[in-house]
């Protein structure tokens, strides 16, 4: 990189001579509207019914959790001020905030907590519904105790990764009675967070402004935020260089406009600030097809196929190689690069297709398969062909079967009809939250993004079951290195990059991307440069 | 009384057609892969199965398709359009949201592309085969050949990001808040480029039909007779041909009046604006069928009164449809 510029070096000087109090950072600017890219519009923005970036990046700035993370990536208390657990991991209790309020004046209490953990944390909420089965009760002892009872033992590391995710909280007094799903309050939040609701203009926009009674003292800075529903891609990055958005979060815009956008001085395209919502490519293997339950067919489609080639070529500085389901991000529970990995190696792959007695036949071609890509994301349209093309190569020719969001689920996850799928794994904090799902067995058909490959293996199992339960973190760590290890030589899917969501921002807003969850997080202390 | 009859005779014979095209959409889309909890799935990111059956007795999908089918008819014949499933409200209210901006683009462009359709074919027809015409046909035939999207784009491009001109999408500035006449104008403000945008293909054919109507009606024999009368040329155009030249122009705006409404949804993404077409293609996406037959209705409705408003046109251009019928 260069070098500090003169500006910098005077500034530099300039800081030397004045005490250090006095030289505090550009002071934050009170008032503004931040425009942010709302892509994908949801049904409802409730974070405590509905866990997806979609939800954090809308309902986060209105509701709060119990946990966020902070700048370095640990648990930090939000609507919790302490917690404790018991060494048994079956009790863990957390203080709540005192002196909070929900937006309708209501006060903040445990019974909050209890209600939102049982009737919707356990009933509802996707990944919430898992993380806590065996949640027994949530007692009350006084409106600041919340003491969560659990059947089997809890590790304190999973519960606390998780909380800023699937921790978010609502207002009993607004939900109790009635149907949850279908209360107004789902697509009109009332909560704790900075922001409150305004407006909500299907196809068009939601608008939030300042929460003057927050209990951050003298936080948000910004006015409002208007999140503005823009489905064009091209057309939203245009309206980012028009100045009608100032944020577009989670990888929105076309991999080339977000280069582009980098590129500009008003602008920054980076991934800092998604550190927590880091993605997988998969190549997903269907067993039912006798060709692929052979590992050595399966090990030659990897070796067969060139990932940093496509990384430097498609993808450019988002992504880098994967190597295996825990990513490099997860800092408590990445095992390193372990063996065994799948390295660029046609002489290799076309052994390993003989060895498994699929030889060449006419034209050159052993055998065909179909591949079904998912339909989210670019990168997932331009890896599939690059799977197909690769594969070509070494005599497997590939028919790209491309359907639509609910097409592909019910395809893929519940019909079981293909031959490969392509898609995302997303980590969530923890391995146990959603990535050992895609190799433990006995999952019910139709449940997208689990082991649904008709393949079975009674030791991974065991290792899944219990590093989900152990509480000391260096076993939990020990056994989550054991399962990468299984899972690589096995090769039931392979995940062979690894990418982080892009945010692209206008350098006016200051105070972004300060922790690994940013996007979802509840911007309190977020402002806007004149 | 006559006309109102008539719009009655209409309607009843347009209930048939309208019955099978729902129909018709109901079982096209059970035909697509997957229903609406699988999309809803997608936009979670995954959920138990558990979670999942909850949701289909939640929308109604835990009976057969024909048992949903006739729940649908029946409703429909209490005017209930039902429940949709992504906005959580009814039917109605949603596609009464969306309607006034469709409208008013539809409106907006139809007149656009009409008007200057009209007036450049006039022009190519009195000036055929040398320069003007040579012009504007060629420029017809540009604006009918490149895709609406790239026009949108590239408009956005030139008018708000480097000119900084006019509003690179959405309905209305809501960073402010307008009242009055200042609403209004902000509203103009954005609907310019997307009403050019829908609106240049439309002019194109316009144009060409306009031209070549032109030139067929100036060859007849009693425009020969008024010229033989000493009328000047101008007189000549606007009394005697245009008139009779403005026929296929109406017949035309019946048609179209149906495509746009469908045709409008690339130009709602580009320029992000809360129509029917980009409400249609959500729906399909999510499978939202009730919100999708909803809009089929109304849609079909709407195009049925354009055409009947055609029609009366037709009778008041020429009266000898009328005389006929």
């Amino acid at each position: 990189m260069n070098g500090p510029t003169r500006r910098e070096t005077f500034l530099l000087g300039a800081a030397a001579l004045v005490p250090a109090g006095a030289m505090a950072q550009e002071a934050p600017r009170r008032g503004g509207v931040m425009t942010v890219h709302f892509a994908t519009e949801q049904r409802i923005l409730n974070p405590s019914l509905q866990a997806s970036t979609g939800v954090y990046i809308v309902g986060g700035k209105m509701q709060e959790a119990l946990l966020d993370l902070d700048a370095q990536g640990n648990p930090v208390g939000v609507l919790a001020e302490s917690w404790e657990s018991t060494p048994d991991g079956l009790t863990h209790v957390f203080r709540l905030r005192r002196g909070v309020t929900w937006h309708d004046g209501r006060p903040f209490t445990s019974a909050d907590v209890q209600f939102t953990a049982m009737e919707m944390w356990k009933r509802i909420l996707n990944y919430g519904t898992e993380l806590q089965r065996f949640l027994t009760e949530v007692q009350t002892p006084d409106p600041h105790t919340a003491i969560f009872k659990y059947e089997r033992p809890m590790p304190q590391g999973l519960l606390l990764r998780a909380m800023p995710d699937l921790g978010y909280i609502s207002p009993k007094h607004v939900f109790e009675g009635g149907d949850i799903r279908q209360n107004p309050a789902n697509t009109a939040p009332v909560g704790t967070g900075p922001f409150r609701f305004v407006q909500y203009e299907r196809g068009q926009h939601i608008i939030a402004e300042r929460n003057p009674n927050y209990w951050r003292e003298g936080m948000p800075y910004l006015d409002r935020i208007v999140w503005r529903v823009v489905t064009d891609r091209a057309a939203a990055a245009a309206q980012m260089e028009s100045g009608q958005l100032l944020f577009s979060p989670y990888s929105a815009l076309s991999i080339a406009d977000m280069q582009r956008l980098g590129r500009d001085p008003r602008f920054e395209a980076t991934t800092r600030g998604n550190e927590g919502n880091v993605r997988n490519n998969t190549l997903e293997f269907n067993f039912r097809n006798p060709v692929l339950a052979d590992a050595r067919v399966r090990k030659a489609i990897a070796h067969a196929i060139n990932v940093p080639f496509f990384i430097e070529n498609f993808l450019g500085p988002f992504a880098k190689v994967g190597t295996g389901p825990i990513p490099s991000v997860s800092t408590d529970y990445y095992p390193g690069v372990v063996q065994p990995q799948y390295g660029f190696d046609l002489a290799l792959a076309n052994r390993l297709l003989d060895e498994a007695g699929q030889r060449r036949g006419a034209g050159g071609q052993r055998f065909s398969l179909r591949l079904h890509p998912a339909p989210w994301g670019e990168d997932i349209a331009l890896w599939s062909t690059f799977i197909q093309q690769s594969l070509q190569q070494v005599g497997i020719r590939v028919e790209i079967v491309r359907l639509d969001a609910a097409g592909f689920l019910r395809t893929v996850y519940n019909d079981h009809n293909f031959d490969l799928a392509t898609g995302w794994h997303q980590y969530r904090s923890d391995p146990a939250v959603s990535t050992t799902v895609w190799y433990r067995s006995g999952s019910p058909r139709g449940a997208p993004w689990t082991n649904q490959w008709g393949w079975t293996d009674p030791r991974i199992d065991e290792i899944i079951d219990r590093a989900a339960t152990e509480v000391d973190p260096a076993r939990r760590r020990a056994l989550y290195a054991d399962f990468v290890r299984a899972v690589q030589t096995e090769l039931p899917l392979w995940m062979p990059i690894e990418q982080i969501f892009v945010s692209v921002f206008n350098r006016r807003l200051r105070n972004v991307a300060n922790n690994p969850r940013w996007a979802s997080s509840t911007w309190h202390d977020t402002w806007l440069a004149s | 009384m006559r006309v109102f009859r008539l719009a009655l005779r209409r309607l009843a014979a347009s209930l048939p057609t309208l019955l099978l095209i729902l129909m018709g959409m109901f079982l096209l889309l059970q035909l697509a892969p997957g229903d609406t909890v699988d999309a809803l799935m997608a936009q979670m990111g995954g959920g138990d199965p558990a979670l999942a059956e909850e949701l289909r007795r939640f929308y109604g999908l835990d009976v057969g398709v024909a048992a949903q089918l006739w729940r649908y008819l029946v409703r429909l014949v209490t005017l209930d359009l039902g429940f949709s499933a992504i906005y959580g409200k009814p039917v109605a209210t949603v596609i009464l949201e969306r309607l006034p901006p469709t409208i008013l683009l539809m409106a907006s462009s139809l007149s656009f592309a009409f008007f200057f359709g009209l007036v450049l074919g006039v022009l190519a027809a009195r000036r055929v085969n040398r320069w003007p015409d040579t012009v504007i046909s060629t420029l017809g035939l540009i604006f009918y050949a490149t895709p609406s999207f790239w026009f949108g784009l590239m408009a956005i491009v030139l008018f708000s990001v480097y000119l900084q001109w006019l509003p690179a999408g959405g309905f209305g500035d809501i960073t402010q808040s307008y009242t009055g006449i200042a609403a209004v104008l902000d509203i103009a403000r954005h609907l310019v480029l997307p009403t050019m945008t829908l609106g240049l293909i439309f002019l194109a054919i316009y144009l060409r039909i306009m031209r070549a109507s032109m030139l067929e009606v100036l060859s007849l024999d009693f425009v020969r007779t008024a010229r033989a009368k000493g009328l000047t040329e101008t007189r000549v155009v606007a009394k005697h041909v245009l008139r009779n030249a403005m026929l296929p122009m109406v017949t035309l705006i019946g048609l179209q009046a149906g495509t746009m409404l469908g045709g409008s949804v690339v130009v709602e993404s580009v320029f992000a604006l809360p129509g029917l077409g980009r409400l249609a293609y959500e729906s399909v996406v999510q499978r939202d069928l009730n919100t999708l037959l909803g809009i089929v209705f109304v849609s079909a409705l709407l195009v049925i009164v354009i055409n009947f408003l055609v029609d009366i046109l037709y009778a008041r251009l020429d009266p000898r449809i009328a005389a006929g019928s």
